[in-house]
């Protein structure tokens, strides 16, 4: 109770299907972590900025339109700009097995497809954070 | 059904079979479970009898097909006079590669369009506009101006097809456009068919993409149903969800009740905008989807009829009939799709799609086994619309009207469904309407309380999710799957350098100023919004314009 | 660079970490606090309170977009419920305040209770305390908003902004108890909802009661969404600060605050040493078996421990 993780879930990009993000905001709170949940359509500035002033130990991002490519990575290489770099960044949604090494490359710690249950979720955050 | 002594009798005779019978097997070989639910976690009991549906007044519950209250069918004849509509939903990348689909589609025998749009068409920003980054053409296909609407129906006689686009924030500009298109191919608005979705209340509620505060977009969605009553009249200018509430992870009742709910604050916005309910009412169509629980489906399809007819009747004193009647397309339950051995995703939407059918439904889209990993191949669109004409031609259940009444169990639960749906639309009312009860979060809450419980029952093992909670293999990364060309962006863009240079820019300022004016006043939006997509005005110009005016909308969030 | 430098630099990843620091009861939070007391007291506090549902998010998010207007920097704090059973809390003030996440002189921060009664964390003050340093013109602090017992406000904030709505009904009469001493002034917000002039009267004949008060709260109403109104409430709170700075009562307000705060620094770490303190053999908690066991009275051991402290 003294030292909860301090969670960022968002969903950037312009995708509305956030039934997996608020599912995931609500296991990570009964986890015990503190959840900062900021809606839609987030750019990845908007999410860097947060992530920064919530001061946060994982930034656990969703998207299902295909545009994990694109986001997932800028938003690693922007923290990464701002020397949050102490941040885990973690990705869920519909994402190809082939688009994954990739992602993992640019700095993605994991990739959550469908089916994951929450529960590894969580227990791969409470093995990763960095501090 | 059963007269009271003839009740009695079936009691007794139901207690003594427990005691002698089922008490004695029981104690020796007891059940698989202590509590049995359906699909929507509604409890299920061992048996049903005619005493489960002591209540039910044949001519007044069911009636008969094409007849008040429509429990059983919309049309006198359902499947025998035609087959339902096998309309699958495509489109990505460019209008070009979007229309070589349509008319493979056609070709295999479908026999109705329906677009999918990318993300910001449906959120009415161009493909140069920096949110589009990464996004162009991923979920559907981008449009930009007429032009990408030209080539995407090229080749195809919009008198001849109807077509449903999947539009809602923007659907006036959408369907300028295809009205626009269909001038240019010398077809007239009264010959054109189809369907926009326009349902902005379900975008507030589950699927995201709106745009504008709830005023102006009720106000869009009543200058559609006035001008397509008099310029479109055979257009269904509205598709009130319930699909992306289910997909939100709502329960069967809870997609009856809130997407009634959604239909009775449009009937009463259109009334308050001043039109007759018989004018517009016949028009509105629904979409539910179909999950995998069969029995549950069909009596949700059947309660959700019953319901709205009384709602009509009752509430708005409809007279037309056809204002009585909820018409639907249906769409199998996205959500229950596996990325784990993906090929059984074929087996579910096979027994969705007879949810669908003995529900009665008018049109079906299937989804393909491969959509919980990327947008479908075209082998698998081929094998989810095989799967409808199986159905359709070998299964049998399509040669009679509405099979499934009588059963004990579908009509108790039918009951069920349209008790549990008015009970939420009750409170819904209490609460001052679906747009206020959204305003306050109750509707997301409601539905994310069922999706999270559902999540729990699936991780404790409660639930069987074949192949993925139980029976699991170790798998091969899926092969075949179809991605987008990532240059479809700069292609888009391009494009649109190219419009903006091409085309009369004086008038496409004129158009827009005349749409601002219009917008801030009280006129239909529609003839401006037409004149301005004549002229090559962008999506992103006309949404940009009223956006101006209108402000947006900001989601509200309970968590 | 050390984490003082950093701050009084302008670093926004020193400020967040040092809050972070101030939440998990680090004392390095403290001790470069303790190093820039001087630069404290520069910044006006804001609080904003009332019940769920009242739109205080939106309401904080406008008032800040209006002093950025003018040039002033904000530092905003949204505190919500961290849930007893699991620890956890879900933090969703930020949503109704994403077109301010990218403003560079704007700060937010979220925070949940941990545990704490009152309307606010324990590290809230703290924090206020770093956004003062860091030269925050303006601070913002959204309670919980449960409605009750929000009392932690008034000792943290230089206006309370009570924000109500039309047809909160008997959510009106719950809260009324509390509202006479904590409003400083009153936003009814979504003013274009049927009732708000009813909303309006029962404030004001609840204000009646207290005529003889120095300050008579001000009520103003506002739609915060369409950003109506926003002026006339921005107005309303600087002219209970100009009341406060003409009377001296901004003066004898942060006095009583500072004591209460003392008081209650010095309370918490007395409680931490006695919960923590085990020589002699025994411990609270075996003190309370044995009172639990009538081994011992309640009373005796109170006065046992308070005998061990004084040692």
């Amino acid at each position: 109770m003294d030292k909860p993780i301090r969670v960022l879930v968002a969903k950037p990009g312009l995708d509305g299907h956030d039934r997996g993000a608020k599912v995931i905001a609500r296991a990570f709170r009964d986890a015990g972590m503190e959840v900062i949940y900021t809606g839609l359509r987030q750019t990845p500035e908007q999410i860097v900025a947060t992530a920064i002033q919530e001061d946060v130990e994982v930034v656990a991002m969703s998207i299902l339109s295909g545009a994990h490519n694109h986001l997932f990575p800028k938003v690693v290489s922007m923290l990464k700009e701002k020397g949050a770099d102490d941040m885990l960044v973690v990705g869920g949604g519909v994402i190809p097995d082939d688009d994954i090494p990739a992602l993992k490359e640019a700095g993605v710690a994991e990739i959550f497809t469908p089916g994951t249950p929450t529960s590894q979720a969580i227990q791969f955050i409470k093995q990763n954070i960095k501090r | 059904m059963a007269d009271k002594d003839n009740q009695d009798v079936i009691s007794k005779a139901k207690r003594d079979w427990e005691e002698q019978r089922l008490e004695k097997l029981l104690s020796k070989r007891p059940e698989r479970k202590d509590n049995f639910v359906t699909g929507s976690n509604a409890e299920v009991q061992r048996l049903y009898t005619p005493n489960d549906v002591e209540g039910l007044d044949y001519l007044e519950d069911l009636g008969f097909p094409g007849e008040y209250p429509y429990t059983r069918g919309v049309q006198p004849t359902m499947y025998r006079g035609r087959l339902w509509t096998m309309r699958q939903y495509a489109g990505f990348a460019t209008a070009e590669e979007s229309n070589k689909r349509y008319k493979y589609l056609l070709e295999q025998g479908q026999t109705g369009l329906s677009v999918a749009f990318d993300l910001p068409t449906q959120i009415g920003y161009d493909s140069d506009h920096p949110l589009s980054e990464g996004e162009v053409g991923k979920v559907g296909v981008a449009i930009d101006s007429l032009k990408d609407m030209e080539i995407l129906f090229g080749g195809i006689p919009l008198d001849k097809v109807s077509t449903s686009m999947t539009i809602n924030a923007p659907a006036a500009v959408l369907l300028a456009m295809y009205i626009a298109v269909a001038e240019k191919q010398g077809v007239t608005p009264d010959k054109l068919n189809g369907t926009i979705q326009n349902d902005i209340l379900k975008e507030y509620i589950a699927r995201g993409t709106y745009i504008f505060p709830t005023q102006p977009s009720m106000r869009l969605i009543t200058d559609i149903f006035e001008y397509c009553a008099k310029q479109v009249p055979k257009w269904n200018t509205i598709s009130i969800s319930g699909y992306h509430i289910r997909e939100a992870g709502s329960t069967a009742s809870q997609e009856v009740a809130f997407t009634l709910a959604d239909g009775i604050a449009y009937v009463q916005a259109a009334i308050n905008a001043g039109l007759e309910v018989d004018e517009f009412a016949p028009r509105l169509s629904f979409f539910f989807n179909s999950h995998n629980d069969l029995l549950e489906e069909v009596a949700k399809f059947r309660a959700a009829r019953r319901l709205w007819a009384r709602i009509m009747k009752d509430r708005f004193n409809a007279k037309n009939p056809k204002s009585m009647m909820l018409r639907f397309h249906t769409q199998t339950g996205g959500s229950t799709l596996t990325a784990q051995q993906p090929d059984n995703n074929v087996v579910r939407v096979a027994v969705q799609t007879l949810a669908a059918v003995l529900g009665g439904t008018q049109s079906l889209h299937t989804n393909s086994r491969d959509e919980a990993l990327a947008l479908p191949s075209e082998e698998s669109v081929r094998i989810a619309l095989r799967t409808q004409q199986i159905v359709a031609y070998e299964s049998g259940v399509a040669e009679t009207v509405d099979p499934l009444a009588g059963s004990y169990y579908v009509e108790a639960m039918t009951d069920r469904i349209e008790k549990e749906a008015s009970e939420y639309i009750a409170k819904i009312d209490e609460l001052g309407g679906a747009p206020r009860a959204i305003d306050k979060g109750f509707i997301q809450k409601e539905i994310q309380d069922s999706a999270y419980r559902y999540q729990m029952e699936v991780e404790s093992g409660e639930r069987v999710v074949v192949g993925v909670n139980k029976f699991q293999i170790k798998e091969e990364t899926p092969k075949g799957l179809l991605k987008v060309d990532p240059r479809v962006g700069e292609m888009q863009k391009a494009k649109l350098g190219e419009l903006r240079k091409s085309r009369n820019n004086v008038k496409v300022s004129e158009a827009l100023e005349g749409l601002k004016k219009a917008a801030g006043g009280d006129e239909n939006l529609m003839p401006f919004i037409l004149d301005a997509v004549r002229e090559y005005a962008t999506l992103g110009e006309v949404c940009g314009v009223l956006r101006e005016v209108f402000g947006e909308y900001k989601q509200s969030v309970v968590l | 660079m050390s984490l003082q430098e950093r701050l009084v630099s302008g670093d926004v990843r020193a400020l967040a970490r040092l809050m972070t620091y101030a939440e998990n009861n680090d004392p390095e939070a403290t001790r470069v606090i303790k190093g820039l007391y001087d630069k404290t007291g520069g910044a006006y506090v804001i609080g904003i309170t009332g019940p769920p549902g009242a739109g205080k998010s939106t309401l904080t998010g406008k008032l800040t977009k209006a002093l950025r207007d003018c040039g002033k920097t904000i530092g905003i704090i949204a505190v919500d419920p961290t849930s007893p059973f699991t620890g956890g809390a879900i933090l969703g003030d930020r949503i109704r305040m994403q077109d301010l996440f990218t403003d560079p002189g704007v700060f937010i921060r979220s925070m949940g209770t941990r545990g704490h009664l009152g309307g606010l964390s324990r590290a809230t003050q703290t924090a206020v305390r770093l956004l003062d340093i860091f030269g925050k013109d303006y601070i913002f602090i959204e309670t919980v908003g449960v409605g009750q017992s929000e009392v932690d406000i008034v000792k943290t904030a230089d206006t309370v902004v009570m924000v109500m709505m039309p047809g909160l009904g008997d959510d009106i009469q719950a809260i009324k108890a509390g509202i006479m001493e904590i409003g400083d002034v009153f936003a009814i917000n979504k003013a274009d909802l049927d009732g708000a002039d009813r909303t309006k009267i029962e404030i004001e004949m609840m204000l009646d009661l207290n005529e003889n008060k120095e300050w008579r709260p001000p009520i103003s109403k506002v739609v915060a969404v369409d950003n109506f109104g926003i002026d006339d409430l921005l107005e309303k709170i600087q002219s209970h600060r100009d009341y406060l700075q003409s009377s001296g009562e901004l003066a004898s307000r942060r006095l009583r605050n500072t004591k209460q705060e003392l008081v209650s620094l010095v309370s918490d770490r007395v409680m931490e040493f006695i919960l923590k303190k085990s020589d002699k053999g025994f411990t609270v908690d075996d003190l309370v078996e044995r009172i639990v066991s009538k081994d011992m009275d309640i009373y005796t051991a109170a006065d046992e421990i308070l005998s061990r402290i004084k040692e």
